[in-house]
């Protein structure tokens, strides 16, 4: 693009027809309805192109297709509910849909003109009134800023971006700021790094800008590798022009004109998405050499992972970018002093960047007016494992752990009760109960002996073992660990070894003491942020799950019936029937009593193989 | 490692194709990355054969090329079954019980210990990072097919319909 | 250059910004320990062992590779660091195969050395699983056990950095990371060109030499055998380091008492026979610049350096200098021309050389040119480390021998002889007759000194006689693949280079004495150690090699003219193109 009158043009032509998605009108009249179906690697995994297939054939038969827009968007955060649909004007949220279903939509909704109640979000539906659908509990406290485009817009449509908003950052930034005033925005807005650290991303831009170097590079980490975590992967497939848009931004804040998108190859729909649209985006002007006139070159390669949880440090994702086993090195120097092939280097996360157009147009006063003092604006959290409402969410910093878990999430399922809340991924810690009604930011976070990580949150129930949970983090870290400084190489391995005895009844209660002093090494001594925060799973487990430990230790018991050598498999005398099925199944015949018998297991002959449990056609055999 | 040895069966557009993909990246920084995946996409996996070219072509040692394979989960030095089946392994998987699937798996097609590939090379199995998409815990993948939110009882089925195909 | 001022221990010190915190500590006789430091080419901050407190600052940081800033407050022996040192040092033990006793490293190993300092009173605090053991014995001159490494990378440092030979480095990763060849090959199968740089810089016994003093003790044990000995110029340089003599002592006579002491019926010095490599090579260039050879002609004494051209640049091998290395001249001259004087049959002969190079094990072992069809110039190659555990397996109270003198004939060199011990000295000795006899006239100025001292290429052009010859001394063989390169590229152009594999020459040997890192980094090793060699020349009598009177008559008597005939029959040799793995 030439100029900015180009971009307008765009904005011009496609923002009346897409306004509908925002509650207003298609002032074109283009298009009857809007429906979006969410293509996110949720959804896709259950089967969304299948009803987007489906949803095309249907409405060829009714003569409907030229008057209704269909679009793959990127992700809607429910997740837990795929395949999703919503059809504009009415806004009306279809979930779980299965291609028997689509028939119904188009002959009643498309067609018809009525939304099929039946299969709609039952949130939705209150009696005979349907509801919008931010008025959910999923959605009511969400606030959503660097999800914005996610599940509005097509991610494979440039326009679409630019329909609303996109490139206007840009070029506001290009045309109307010199690189001193765009870091003082950045600055002023207060945002910190969603990678996992919280350094302000200001202050980083800044440091890069003062050093002199005839070559900078910007980076951004899209090597999302906490498990559990999926909001950049969400941005990428969702909204991938706010990171190329981003990115540039920060190119000409440093001064730099070549950036480096290192992308985790167990994402590929969202790898595909960023090719068309750095493609587009070169196609379009706003990525290549002087954009919008004005003499401003930027363009971005991508770069893949290769499967190594490390290289979410920064400086391992550079050595990896250069060719190198991804192994960190040691800062100082910092990357944005000597960086990306020894160069000056601006690394930031997919959502940092996803924040940065939003903050450009609207100002660092408007981003730091929600969220708390040293933690501004919104946090993007992947919610898993015991909720209701699988998803990813986005909520503003100091919104506390309960009404995340409980009004959004829609609490843990089964009627089971909620035991803990893991944040931060491998880096991050357990937090009980007690501890439901912190206000989330990153500093309360580490106080609490967690952290914020990228925002992967994982609820656990009373079925889940802590020290299981623990071991299952430090085993995490050990195959991941790069191995190249002895604290976390050998030290994480013998922390790991310890858990493994303590969760098979082999432990002692000096192994604890031990532990926490091992901990403290660990973190006090590795080389890079992976061993500084690897014990943490340890250490908030210990905190606030001694007793768990203690009863592996002591009573040689697993409470939650997780730990597999501290089971027994027992005969519950309520259900038995005495069929004696078990006893015939049972390979090492230790299952006694004659039929119509309450049968009993003898501990010390079973092998614990559980073919038992599978049998029983009353449940009466369990593992406790 | 594997102590199984898998004699090299490349044929000669392999090599052409790898010999083209280190022309395009030669020279660049960084190149080594992009061009093992390539090649693991062109072999299916990275034997000494494989890297030795890699190595020679991009003028770097065998030595740092097997140690930047070695590194990376990714990279495999065994080749892989015709049915690649994937267990997701992340935080919100394993709450759900993807260890029992991931033994389940092992137990139905007779894998031991550290064996990954089938002897019939039908299937081969790995435990993969976090996928994202954590609302189907647990989930595995087989191919580009993707179950979710299954259990250890569903495994045997899936399998069957892999095996009937043959 | 700017200076910053900080304290350490509460200390005041002003050091050059950029320094590091270990380097600014040393500059007050502070040591704080090392373990994967080695100054140069090894600085990564793996082994956490040098931590220190820095005010301000969360964590402890590895003061190997952290700046020092203005105002730093900085305390290296507080009750934090030293518990994490000792926790550190636990750790480490809790993966080494603690077999002290029985280890060649017992007593000079620098993770023992730091165990005794930190009190570990237990070494099995940490005790649990461990990988599967990696023993490879495979190449010939050394063995590289797993077992005992503690993954500090120096090795991989070293023989990529400084030798650009690469085969070794980190596989796998976490706790499985291991150093190793590419997919799991011995060091015989791959490019290994058998330096032992990688054993002077392991700081436990995770790498060593190939022993083969028992060799050497059954052939003198054994009555039909005639055992003879010759020993490398720069041996005299550093045998006093193992019996606690200051580095740089010459312990040439009490090297040749021990010698007499152990039992070797004749004493050679190999200095001579560098002497004759001189009238060989000299005759070569000569023949070679004027007669329009293969120019540029690079020199062969270095076994390393020969066998990496043989692998990684066989295009230069017409390049390379036919004549046999001193030790294999000196073989094939004690089994034939000494043989026959003496009238023992060739057969019973038994060359024990004493080498600073381990693969001075693999040059015996060549069958390529010996001078008696059928039978090894040379018999058994030991390193310096192994002639001391000889001297101290036999008895010999070493620091207080008398100082005795080689046998002859073979036993006085010239001072051109001695310099080949160090990077420059082949060159120096050569371009000394050369001149000579090019000229016909005797040199004012026998010391070339643009060509002496420590760097790794240094260059030169000389006037001899009517012409200029340019000439290039080249030592490591990172130096050696860089100035051969250029030359592919038309970016160097010489008539004679000298190379030699190990950075500083013979001095710096992979089988001599072992230096910690700390050493190797306050003091330039390898120059103190030249310089024995450079005193020994210039207070000689004899200074060229053309002029010694053993070279004169064994010529005379024996060989007729260099480069013809007999002397070309046994002091020259060829190279062939070897396969990479």
């Amino acid at each position: 693009m030439k100029s900015l009158q180009e971009l307008k043009a765009i904005y011009e032509r496609m923002h009346p027809m897409m306004a509908v998605r925002g509650g207003g009108q298609d002032s074109t009249n283009t298009y009857e309805r809007h429906v979006l179906v969410c293509g996110g690697t949720g959804c896709i995994s259950s089967g969304c192109q299948k009803i987007v297939d489906a949803m095309h054939e249907e409405l060829k038969k009714h003569g409907k297709d030229e008057k209704v827009q269909i679009i793959k968007t990127g992700c809607f955060g429910l997740c837990a509910l795929g395949p999703i649909v919503i059809v504009y004007p009415e806004e009306s949220f279809y979930s779980m849909v299965t291609p028997e279903c689509v028939g119904k939509i188009v002959e009643g909704h498309l067609v018809g003109g009525n939304p099929v109640k039946e299969l709609l979000y039952e949130e939705t539906v209150k009696g005979d009134e349907i509801t919008s659908l931010s008025e959910t509990g999923f959605y009511k406290k969400q606030m959503r800023v660097s999800l914005r485009n996610c599940g509005v817009i097509d991610p494979e449509n440039i326009e679409e971006y630019i329909a609303y908003e996109g490139y206007a950052a840009l070029g506001k930034v290009l045309t109307e700021l010199k690189p001193p005033d765009v870091i003082q925005i950045i600055k002023d807005s207060g945002i910190r790094g969603r990678g996992g650290g919280g350094f302000p991303t200001g202050i980083k831009w800044g440091f890069a800008a003062m050093v002199e170097s005839d070559q900078k590079y910007i980076a951004c980490n899209a090597d999302e590798g906490d498990p559990g975590a999926f909001m950049d992967r969400s941005i990428l497939e969702g909204d991938p022009h706010s990171v190329l848009e981003a990115m540039a931004i920060a190119g000409y804040a440093i001064g730099a004109n070549r950036g480096f998108i290192y992308v985790r190859a167990e994402y590929p729909i969202a790898i595909d998405r960023l090719i068309i649209a750095i493609n587009q985006a070169r196609e379009y002007g706003v990525l290549g050499t002087n954009i919008f006139g004005t003499g401003f070159d930027f363009d971005v390669e991508l770069r893949l992972g290769a499967g190594a949880f490390v290289c979410g440090e920064e400086t391992a994702l550079i050595a990896s970018i250069e060719g190198f086993r991804g192994e960190p090195r040691p800062r100082p120097p910092f990357p944005a002093v000597k960086g990306l092939f020894g160069k000056p280097t601006v690394l930031n996360n997919v959502e940092t960047y996803a924040n940065i157009p939003q903050i450009i147009l609207k100002g660092g006063e408007w981003f730091k007016s929600f969220g708390t003092e040293k933690s501004a604006g919104t946090k993007v959290f992947a919610l898993g494992g015991k909720i209701k409402n699988i998803g990813l969410v986005e909520v503003p910093m100091g919104i506390t752990l309960r009404e995340i878990i409980e009004e959004i999430g829609g609490g843990i399922p089964d009627g089971k009760q909620f035991k803990a809340a893991q944040t931060g991924g491998p880096s991050g810690g357990c937090i009980p109960m007690s501890l439901i009604d912190t206000k989330i930011d990153y500093d309360n976070l580490l106080e609490i002996g967690s952290m914020m990580g990228s925002g992967g949150l994982i609820v656990m129930d009373e079925d889940n073992c802590m020290v299981d949970i623990a071991k299952f983090f430090l085993e995490f870290t050990v195959e991941e660990s790069c191995g190249k400084c002895t604290p976390c190489r050998v030290g994480t391995q013998r922390l790991y070894e310890m858990l493994e005895r303590i969760s098979e009844g082999k432990g002692c209660l000096e192994d604890i003491e031990k532990m926490k002093e091992l901990s403290a090494f660990i973190k006090e001594n590795s080389l890079c942020g992976l061993g500084q925060t690897a014990p943490n799973p340890v250490l908030s487990t210990l905190m606030y799950f001694e007793d768990e430990y203690k009863a592996h230790i002591l009573d040689k018991k697993c409470p939650a019936a997780v730990c597999e050598k501290l089971l027994s498999i027992v005969v519950v005398p309520e259900k038995c029937k005495g069929c004696t099925l078990c006893k015939r199944v049972c390979p090492v015949d230790c299952i006694i009593g004659e039929t119509k018998e309450i049968h009993v297991i003898e501990q010390d002959k079973c092998i614990k193989c559980g073919a038992c449990i599978d049998k029983c056609p009353f449940k009466a055999i369990i593992k406790q | 490692m594997s102590k199984k040895v898998f004699p090299f069966k490349g044929t000669k557009e392999q090599e052409e194709q790898l010999n083209v993909l280190i022309k395009e990246h030669v020279g660049d920084s960084g190149a080594l990355m992009p061009v093992l995946q390539g090649a693991q996409n062109i072999y299916g996996y990275l034997p000494l054969e494989v890297q030795r070219v890699v190595a020679r072509g991009l003028n770097m040692p065998l030595s740092e090329v097997y140690g930047v394979v070695t590194f990376y989960a990714q990279f495999s030095l065994t080749p892989k079954g015709k049915h690649k089946i994937a267990v997701c392994l992340g935080t919100a998987c394993y709450v759900k019980g993807a260890g029992d699937i991931f033994n389940r798996i092992k137990k139905n097609l007779g894998l031991d210990g550290n064996e990954d590939l089938t002897e019939d090379g039908l299937f081969s199995v790995d435990g993969c990072r976090c996928i994202g998409a954590c609302g189907l815990a647990p989930l595995i993948t087989v191919d580009e097919d993707v179950y979710g939110k299954i259990t250890a009882d569903d495994v045997d089925g899936i399998l069957e319909k892999y095996k009937k195909a043959e | 250059m700017s200076m910053v001022n900080l304290k350490i221990n509460n200390m005041d010190v002003q050091v050059p910004a950029g320094t590091t915190i270990l380097e600014a500590a040393s500059s007050l006789n502070l040591k704080i320990p090392t373990l994967c430091y080695l100054k140069d080419i090894n600085a990564i901050g793996a082994c956490r062992i040098c931590v220190v407190e820095i005010k301000g600052v969360k964590n402890l940081a590895a003061s190997c590779v952290y700046p020092v800033a203005e105002g730093m407050e900085i305390s290296i022996n507080s009750e934090r660091v030293l518990k994490s040192r000792k926790t550190n040092l636990e750790l480490v033990l809790s993966t080494h195969n603690r077999r002290c006793l029985s280890c060649v490293r017992s007593g000079e190993c620098e993770l023992q050395e730091l165990c005794k300092d930190y009190g570990i009173e237990n070494e099995t605090v940490f005790a649990g699983h461990n990988f599967e053991e990696i023993y490879d014995e495979s190449a010939k001159h050394m063995v590289r056990d797993n077992s005992r490494c503690i993954v500090c990378r120096r090795c991989v440092a070293v023989c990529s950095k400084n030798q650009a030979v690469s085969v070794i480095g980190a596989n796998e990763r976490g706790f499985k990371t291991h150093i190793g060849c590419a997919f799991g090959a011995g060091l015989g199968e791959v490019e290994c060109i058998g330096c032992g740089q990688c054993i002077n810089v392991c700081p436990v016994g995770a790498i060593y030499e190939k022993d083969e003093t028992d060799k050497v003790w059954a052939a003198l044990h054994n009555p039909t055998k005639h055992v003879v000995v010759q020993t490398a110029p720069s041996i005299r340089t550093a045998l006093g380091e193992e019996f606690g003599m200051p580095i740089g002592t010459n312990v040439q006579g009490k090297m040749a008492a021990a010698l007499r002491r152990i039992g070797f019926k004749h004493i050679f010095d190999t200095d001579v026979a560098a002497d004759f490599t001189i009238m060989e090579e000299a005759s070569e260039f000569i023949e070679r610049f004027t007669a329009g050879g293969t120019l540029p002609l690079i020199t062969s004494c270095s076994p390393g350096w020969v066998e990496y051209c043989e692998r990684f640049y066989p295009e230069f091998i017409p390049n390379l200098s036919s004549c046999k290395s001193p030790q294999q001249m000196l073989g094939a001259l004690i089994k034939t021309y000494y043989a026959k004087q003496k009238g023992i049959d060739p057969k019973d002969i038994y060359m024990v050389t004493v080498m600073p190079c381990t693969a001075k094990k693999y040059e015996v072992a060549r069958t390529e040119g010996n001078a008696v069809e059928g039978i090894f110039d040379c018999d058994v190659s030991i390193t310096t480390r192994e002639f001391a555990r000889m001297i101290k397996r036999a008895g010999i109270d070493f620091v207080n021998l008398p100082e005795e003198s080689f046998d002859n004939p073979f036993g006085e060199s010239s001072g051109a002889g001695d310099i080949f011990g160090r990077s420059g000295g082949v060159m120096e000795a050569a371009l000394r007759t050369a001149s000579e006899w090019i000229s016909g006239k005797p040199l004012e100025k026998l010391e070339f000194e643009e060509i002496r001292g420590i760097k790794g290429i240094k260059e030169a052009t000389y006037k001899v006689g009517d012409h200029e010859v340019k000439v290039a001394v080249v030592a490591g063989l990172a130096n050696a693949s860089q100035v051969l390169e250029d030359i592919k590229a038309g970016k160097r152009d010489y008539h004679f280079i000298e190379i030699m594999g190990c950075l500083g020459g013979c001095v710096n040997g992979g089988g001599q004495p072992i230096q910690t890192a700390r050493t190797r980094a306050m003091v330039d090793v390898p120059g103190l150690r030249a310089s024995v060699l450079n005193n020994q020349d210039k207070v000689k009598k004899l200074r060229l090699s053309h002029e010694s009177p053993i070279v004169k008559q064994v010529y005379a008597d024996y060989l007729g003219e260099p480069g013809k005939g007999k002397a070309h029959d046994i002091l020259h040799t060829h190279y062939t193109k070897k396969e990479r793995f």
